[in-house]
């Protein structure tokens, strides 16, 4: 018996199928295509089924249906009777604008605290990690309800306000005001005037380089920079006979009770509900940013340092031209899925009402029924979000990646 | 004239003078670190200006105005008379409401149950986080596998009525187990101990869903506490645990199969972890909630709490995916060529050379995953349901104890009962960084 089973295990290995590994492979594929083919038909049958139990069309007609519900912020014309697609729209704006603006502040308050964080100065170091500690332990839906609930319940009512800046800007429970900027005719050419400028600025930037990598010398391409943005766009302001006012809020505080507070529509407003969701937005990613920032600036070595030092390069060009381009290929990557982070945590605009995508997305799939279409436009457009801004990372990654032979 | 001369040897060392004071000591220290140069010392004054301007209204408000103890709102209101004094933080209305933030509106006779979970918990977890206790695998299974199971039947009373299908299909697996070793034997010209991995796997693993199916439908005596009353903390800790206990084994499937060779695998979990990373948590959960009612057949009806579960896991999955992936990746070639030059096939070269060594490498990211996981779990109160913030959200509706400190002071310990779990838990993954750190070097 013994040896049968000897001469079993040696003999010469057969093309058994078994133990080919192609043909395992190919039969693991199949059996999972297979199963995710099965379970694919039966929630498409499943769903198919329980909508015409409900008794609710699928497909994307809804969309050319009237809204008939206001949005509070919209940068677009919206009103109560455009349609559902619209109303999307506006949300998607909000949910591109709340992003913009918040990617913009956390990278900044990141960048800040991050080096803070790296101070010589104890209580400068300290105050960072304090920051970083205190807010990357706390959830973000928490901190979004304190400035909303907690900060922005306790600034002045609607009759009151609180002004800043030679009485030109103006907080209360409404919102935060502004002058808003009205163009007349002719403005367009101030707007010509600022793309010249920017494509000028691209233009010289690059002759600059060339001329210091042939010559050695340099350019101030900087303050060129800063001039001709600000000063061509200015003279033509001038030169076409200023064509352009300021739009102040009007405050009134007499007249009847009801017809007081600010005037709507007049002046530049930002909700209460957007203050509240970028602060917390941004001063909640700005604290994963920042121990991005420290952890990249810390991954370049001292000898980096030293070497500058020792070129006579003193303090701030040794941080500008050798610690944060170095710095800048570590921080990249982490700094990416920050966005996306911030992006998508945007969504919890819902929780407070500011008329994102979800939101206005949950108000229509409330008023419709049509659970599939919306979720399905959530996901493709935060997925294409996601998608595009990775790929732009991805881009500039690797034009700031380290160049080998 | 004489001339005196006079010397002077010293015979003895000249005591050592203490360093100037202005060096040493605190005042040492801080002329190094807060006022060595005029920057720095303006950047100590704008440092401690902001400090104290944090600081001075948050202690009095937390502490100096707060009220301690109380029945009702009376006892947080500002006296009659005074506008705007005493509006510190309303500690009593806290205390009353502790039960439900900790439990939810759990039956007040079933607590116990709740307690022992906790203290279960607590038994398990404490001794797994410590590297230095010993039975780490019995540790890790009574943890992963038993702890789940006891937590639910004390939870949710157990005495689950199970349809005679669940056990036909208990007996299935064990059936196709003894057909694939039949066919092995008899097809695959193997013996006996060749088959043995693949009845053990499936007979092992139909037992194992037999005796928690029993256990899960057996009466107990105990009554059954149905899902929409848990609450609290109670409710955060169970999505939190689960999601990540659950969407561990899920994460290393799919992160093996992103690193397949099998293209239609690797296509298939690359689709899968990329799509859920790429969608916020709240429209995961909305689909939970919505949608996927809508995928079952009729009459197949899910508890909320585990539609958001399902939701939550398979979300976690796709992060703790690509956290585990780091760590496959981190493990040397050489490692997966030894297994093979040994002639371990797939599984026992992942199971017993490649996962030990690349899940210790990822702990940290693991405990990561799972803070974030954690501050996540607020998102369900979107979707109706109450975990701690959700409960102390509702109980300002409360009239009995509305002040005008209500809210901050719920917020504040919301924000205190966050920040100590999730703080000590990266202060455990730093340690468990440096600790890992250790073995890796060369």
């Amino acid at each position: 018996m013994s040896v049968m089973e000897q001469d079993s295990a040696r003999a010469p290995a057969r093309a058994s199928l078994f133990n080919d590994p192609k043909v395992r492979g190919i039969f693991f594929q199949v059996v999972l295509v297979v199963a995710l083919g099965y379970v694919g038909y039966n929630i498409v049958d499943n769903t198919r089924i329980n909508l015409e139990q409900q008794n609710i069309a699928s497909g994307w007609g809804f969309l050319n249906n009237t809204a008939g519900f206001g949005i509070i912020q919209s940068l677009v014309s919206y009103s109560e009777t455009s349609s559902y697609g619209q109303a999307l729209y506006v949300g998607f704006l909000n949910t591109l604008l709340v992003a913009i603006v918040g990617i913009f502040v956390a990278t900044i308050i990141g960048f800040v605290v991050g080096i803070a964080r790296l101070s010589d100065n104890w209580v400068i170091s300290r105050l960072a990690y304090c920051y970083v500690e205190l807010i990357r332990n706390v959830p973000l839906l928490l901190q979004i309800f304190f400035w909303y609930f907690a900060v922005l319940r306790a600034v002045p009512g609607k009759r009151e306000k609180w002004s800043f800046f030679f009485d030109s800007f103006h907080l209360n429970i409404a919102g935060f005001r502004g002058p808003k900027p009205i163009w007349e005719d002719g403005a367009s050419f101030i707007g010509i005037a600022l793309i010249i400028a920017i494509v000028a600025c691209i233009v010289i930037a690059q002759w600059a380089r060339k001329r210091q990598e042939a010559t050695g010398q340099q350019f101030p391409v900087f303050w060129t920079a800063v001039g001709l943005i600000i000063g061509l766009p200015l003279i033509t302001y001038f030169v076409t006979g200023m064509p352009m006012h300021l739009e102040h809020p009007v405050f009134v505080d007499t007249g009847p009770r009801i017809r007081q507070g600010f005037q709507l529509n007049v002046g530049f407003n930002l909700i209460p509900e957007f203050l509240a969701l970028t602060a917390a937005l941004s001063i909640y990613t700005a604290s994963f940013i920042a121990e991005i920032v420290r952890a990249g600036i810390q991954a370049v070595s001292h000898g980096q340092t030293e070497a500058a030092h020792a070129l006579g390069l003193r303090q701030s060009p040794t941080l500008r031209l050798v610690i944060i381009p170095q710095a800048m290929r570590v921080i990249i990557p982490p700094l990416t899925s920050q966005y996306l982070n911030l992006t998508k945590n945007s969504s919890l605009a819902v929780a407070i009402a500011f008329p994102d995508l979800v939101s206005v997305g949950g108000t229509v799939l409330n008023q419709t029924g049509q659970a599939i279409e919306i979720i399905g436009i959530w996901m493709a457009i935060y997925l294409t979000l996601s998608l595009v801004t990775s790929a732009f990372m991805n881009w500039y990654n690797q034009r700031m990646a380290l160049v080998e032979r | 004239m004489a001339k005196t001369e006079t010397f002077q040897i010293r015979t003895e060392e000249a005591p050592l003078l203490p360093a100037p004071v202005s060096t040493t000591g605190l005042i040492g220290w801080m002329r190094q670190n807060l006022f060595s140069s005029i920057s720095n010392t303006v950047l100590t004054v704008i440092g401690v200006i902001i400090a104290y301007w944090i600081i001075a209204p948050f202690i009095q408000f937390a502490f100096i105005d707060a009220i301690w103890t109380g029945d009702d709102r009376k006892a947080c209101l500002p006296p009659e008379g005074s506008e705007g004094e005493h509006m510190g933080a309303c500690w009593a209305y806290v205390e009353a409401y502790f039960p439900q933030f900790i439990y939810g509106r759990y039956p007040t006779d079933e607590i116990w149950r709740v307690n022992i979970v906790y203290a279960l918990f607590a038994l398990l977890l404490v001794p797994l986080a410590m590297p230095s206790m010993p039975l780490k695998k019995l540790n890790s299974i009574l943890f992963l596998g038993v702890f789940p199971i006891v937590a639910f039947v004390l939870l949710t009373g157990g005495n689950i009525s199970i349809s005679s299908y669940t056990w036909i299909f208990v007996a299935l697996i064990a059936a196709v187990g003894v057909a694939i070793a039949a066919i092995l034997m008899v097809a695959g010209g193997r013996d006996f101990n060749g088959v043995k991995p693949v009845l053990i796997g499936f007979v092992g693993t139909a037992v194992v869903l037999a005796i928690i199916l029993g256990f899960v439908s057996a009466n107990l005596g105990l009554s059954t506490v149905d899902t929409p009353v848990w609450g609290g903390l109670l409710v955060t800790l169970v999505i939190a645990v689960t999601g990540i206990v659950a969407s561990l084994p899920l994460g290393i499937a799919l992160a093996l199969g992103r690193r397949s060779t099998m293209p239609i695998v690797r296509l298939v979990s690359v689709i899968f972890i990329e799509f859920w990373r790429g969608v916020p948590l709240i429209t995961v959960l909305f689909m939970s909630s919505v949608m996927l009612p809508l995928f079952l057949p009729e009459g197949v009806t899910f508890d909320k709490l585990l539609r958001v579960l399902i939701g939550v896991t398979l979300f976690s999955a796709a992060y703790m995916a690509e956290v585990v992936r780091g760590g496959l990746q981190a493990i040397p070639k050489g490692q997966y060529e030894g297994a093979m030059a040994l002639g371990l096939r797939f599984w026992p070269m992942m199971y017993l050379i490649i996962l030990p060594q690349a899940l210790k490498l990822v702990i940290p990211g693991i405990v990561n995953t799972f803070i974030g996981l954690f501050k996540d779990t607020t998102l369900v109160l979107i979707v109706g349901m109450f975990d701690l913030l959700g409960q102390i959200q509702s109980s300002f509706t409360d009239p009995t104890w509305s002040t005008p400190t209500q809210g901050h002071t719920g917020y504040l310990f919301a924000a205190i009962v966050f920040f100590v779990f999730c703080f000590g838990m990266s202060r455990y993954s730093i340690f468990m960084e440096r600790r890992l750190h250790t073995g890796h070097k060369r």
